[in-house]
């Protein structure tokens, strides 16, 4: 049996636009991360169903590279979470202000 | 012996070497000696090198020798070399022979100065740089021996520093010198640019086919060159603030040598002048002008040396008529006859000063005949060859000048005529204030100090250690200050001997010849005009004579005579002040107030203003908060997605 492909696609859309919109009203910088993990994600599925309905392997291949990517990106994003949360007991994005113009 | 030549530029630079790094080894008289004989050396040198081209036929007499490449740049090349022809060959042996007599009396007139070994430096250093000027092979190493003797001659007006007006003398000096080195530099550019060469021998071949406008454009920016060195009108104010410097300096740069460099350029330069009939007009007007206002400044002038420098320049303007006539002859016998007798009038007023502690005004000297009867006598040679009086060379040599004019036309002939009568009548006001009549300066003694604000020698006890020993009667100085004087005397009767006027005795036009060309001189007239012209000038000159010696003799005290308008320089000074300084003044601080504080620093202020408001409104766009910016991200998203649609559909 095979979906039609739209599904995914629309699949896809809801993921990114949760993890757009968490991104952007949540505080905790751990949802945030989160978020951003499942907007990746909500992308890699994108490149595969095209990768399916267009019978190109090329999408698919890119997902490795963007797996690859974000997890250096979470090994990072991480040490940089840990780093802030030994210094502040409860910090939410907002209190990381320290760069404002 | 023609291989001599390197000796005669590196004997003097040489001596300036050993005296600058090991002077203070030497010391004191030993330095002043080796000076003297480096230059002596280089005199002995010309003569080879001159005994040399005698030798050869008056065809082959230009001798070029090329020591190294100065300035290789692509096909502009600049050696360090000579040209050795009868000109250059005339000037280095009466450049040396002058400099190595005022180099010996330097000797005695400097003693006890603290700054003996370094007075010695400079004078070396500038035999060196003169003899670069007039040997060299091409017009830029001859402007680094012109740039040279100018900072020699500045250096040496300002010797005595630490006195007021022999610092802002240098420096006068040096500033109207510069105006006229910018002429020189930009006649330097355009011959250049047309000729593709400096080399002399390359330029005047080059000279085919220039336009007359280049000619003279170049001809009268060498002109502002040499006017100013040479003190011409309109930059004649700094030769006689140069009175400043020691004695012997004046006599020798100021008076002998620098500042004859102005007509041996222009002689130098004869065929590009040939090429441009009004310049020529132009010097030999601008000439017998400057003789004429410089003289009568002279008539009026109080300082014994003032005089002298004003005559200075009345004589240069007499060059540079014989120039602006062509006797590029006339004008080189005038230029050697004038060392002679101007370097003897220095070196013998300098004996004066010394005689008398110090004291310069001409009103607190008379009756010096009894007491100094060597300096008086040889002086009295000098003021007979200054005045134009037969067999002293000054006659001749003035005569070869007068006549050039006279073919070239009358009125400069009467200017230069009018011009003997003052000279006759200066020089002997001097004379007779100087040297007869009452001593007064019995009664400005004891103790000689100079007149306050007076243009005098460094006050007595400072310098004239080796004056102590005698506190009473002036007296002749030692054996090494009256021989230069008698050698000087004895040069200026015979030196007429160089360039008679008759039998085929022209030696000097003769000899110069191949070098200037076609030449303008007496030989050309007739007999009969010749010999008139002669008597003419000599009766103008015994009238003057007789003048000033009806008006001046025991009887000192004429103000009269001596009209504010004429000791002043016709306020050339002040006007000057006025106009150039003040206005330069005005100027700068105008621009200072409008230009650079409003135009300038409101250009810079306006840009850091302008990044600072800027970074003042994007700053809040910084807010520090992550959604922010990721906001900004999506919404960047969003628009540039937008933006590729629209382009996808249509």
């Amino acid at each position: 049996m095979s979906l039609d492909g739209s599904y995914y696609l629309v699949l896809a859309a809801v993921l990114f636009t949760i993890g757009g919109i968490g991104l952007l009203v949540r505080r905790n910088v751990l949802v945030m991360f989160m978020c951003i993990e499942l907007m990746l994600n909500a992308a890699n599925l994108t490149f595969v169903t095209f990768s399916r309905m267009l019978n190109d392997i090329g999408g698919q291949s890119l997902v490795f590279f963007v797996l690859v990517v974000a997890a250096a990106e979470v090994v990072v994003g991480l040490g940089i979470i840990v780093a802030i949360f030994r210094r502040r007991a409860d910090a939410t994005a907002d209190d990381l202000n320290v760069l404002k113009g | 012996m023609i291989h001599a030549a390197p000796a005669i530029l590196l004997l003097p630079l040489v001596g300036f070497a050993v005296l600058t790094f090991s002077g203070r080894r030497l010391g004191d008289p030993a330095a002043g000696w080796l000076a003297t004989a480096a230059v002596a050396g280089s005199f002995v040198a010309s003569v080879l090198v001159f005994a040399a081209l005698v030798g050869h036929d008056s065809a082959h007499r230009s001798v070029e020798q090329v020591y190294y490449r100065w300035i290789p740049v692509g096909g502009f090349q600049v050696n360090v070399g000579v040209l050795l022809d009868p000109l250059s060959i005339t000037m280095a042996l009466f450049v040396t022979g002058v400099s190595t007599l005022i180099h010996l009396y330097s000797i005695s007139y400097m003693k006890a100065d603290p700054q003996f070994r370094k007075f010695f430096v400079y004078l070396n250093l500038f035999v060196f740089s003169m003899l670069a000027l007039v040997l060299s092979n091409n017009f830029l190493f001859t402007f680094l021996g012109w740039e040279g003797v100018g900072t020699c001659s500045y250096l040496l007006i300002a010797f005595w520093f630490d006195r007021d007006t022999a610092a802002s003398a240098g420096k006068k000096a040096f500033i109207v010198n510069r105006i006229g080195d910018f002429g020189f530099v930009i006649a330097l550019f355009l011959i250049f640019s047309r000729t593709g060469t400096l080399d002399y021998r390359g330029v005047f071949s080059h000279l085919g086919g220039v336009s007359g406008g280049w000619a003279t454009a170049v001809a009268l920016l060498l002109l502002a060159g040499a006017v100013g060195k040479s003190a011409q009108l309109p930059l004649w104010v700094w030769l006689p603030d140069a009175m400043e410097g020691p004695t012997p300096v004046s006599a020798l740069i100021h008076a002998a040598t620098m500042v004859t460099a102005g007509v041996f350029l222009m002689t130098r330069a004869s065929p590009i002048l040939h090429l441009t009939p009004v310049s020529l007009t132009i010097i030999a007007a601008l000439g017998a002008v400057t003789a004429l206002v410089a003289a009568t400044v002279a008539c009026a002038q109080d300082d014994i040396k003032r005089v002298l420098a004003y005559s200075t320049i009345s004589q240069l303007g007499y060059m540079f008529l014989g120039v602006g006539a062509t006797a590029y002859g006339a004008a080189t016998f005038h230029m050697v006859s004038h060392a002679f007798f101007k370097a003897l009038l220095f070196l013998a007023a300098g004996s004066v000063i010394h005689a008398l502690n110090n004291e310069q005004d001409m009103k607190r000297m008379g009756g010096l005949a009894k007491v100094l009867p060597v300096t008086a006598g040889t002086f009295a040679v000098a003021w007979l060859a200054i005045s134009g009086i037969p067999p002293f060379c000054g006659f001749w040599s003035k005569d070869a000048i007068l006549g050039a004019a006279y073919g070239k036309s009358p009125i400069l002939w009467a200017i230069g005529v009018v011009t003997v009568l003052l000279t006759a009548y200066y020089m002997t006001r001097l004379m007779v204030l100087t040297f007869t009549g009452q001593a007064r300066w019995e009664t400005a003694r004891p103790g000689g100090s100079p007149t306050p604000g007076h243009s005098a020698e460094r006050p007595a006890g400072e310098t004239q250690g080796g004056h102590g020993d005698h506190a009473g009667e002036p007296h002749e100085g030692p054996w090494i200050m009256t021989v230069p004087l008698i050698v000087l005397a004895g040069l200026s009767v015979v030196g007429g001997l160089l360039d008679l006027p008759f039998l085929n005795l022209e030696f000097l036009d003769h000899w110069l010849d191949p070098v200037v060309g076609h030449q303008t001189n007496l030989a050309y007239q007739s007999a009969g005009l010749k010999v008139g012209l002669l008597l003419a000038t000599l009766v103008v000159a015994l009238s003057g004579i007789a003048l000033a010696r009806g008006l001046w003799w025991r009887n000192w005290r004429r103000p009269e005579l001596e009209p504010a308008l004429l000791a002043n320089n016709y306020y050339a000074d002040d006007f000057y002040s006025r106009v150039f300084t003040s206005g330069g003044g005005a100027m700068s601080r105008f621009l200072a107030a409008a230009v650079d504080n409003r135009v300038i620093d409101g250009t810079v202020n306006g840009v850091a203003a302008l990044a600072r408001g800027g970074g003042t409104v994007l700053r809040r766009a910084q807010t520090g908060y992550v959604r922010n910016y990721a906001l900004g991200i999506a919404a960047g998203t969003v628009v540039i997605l937008g933006f590729m649609l629209s382009r996808a559909g249509s």
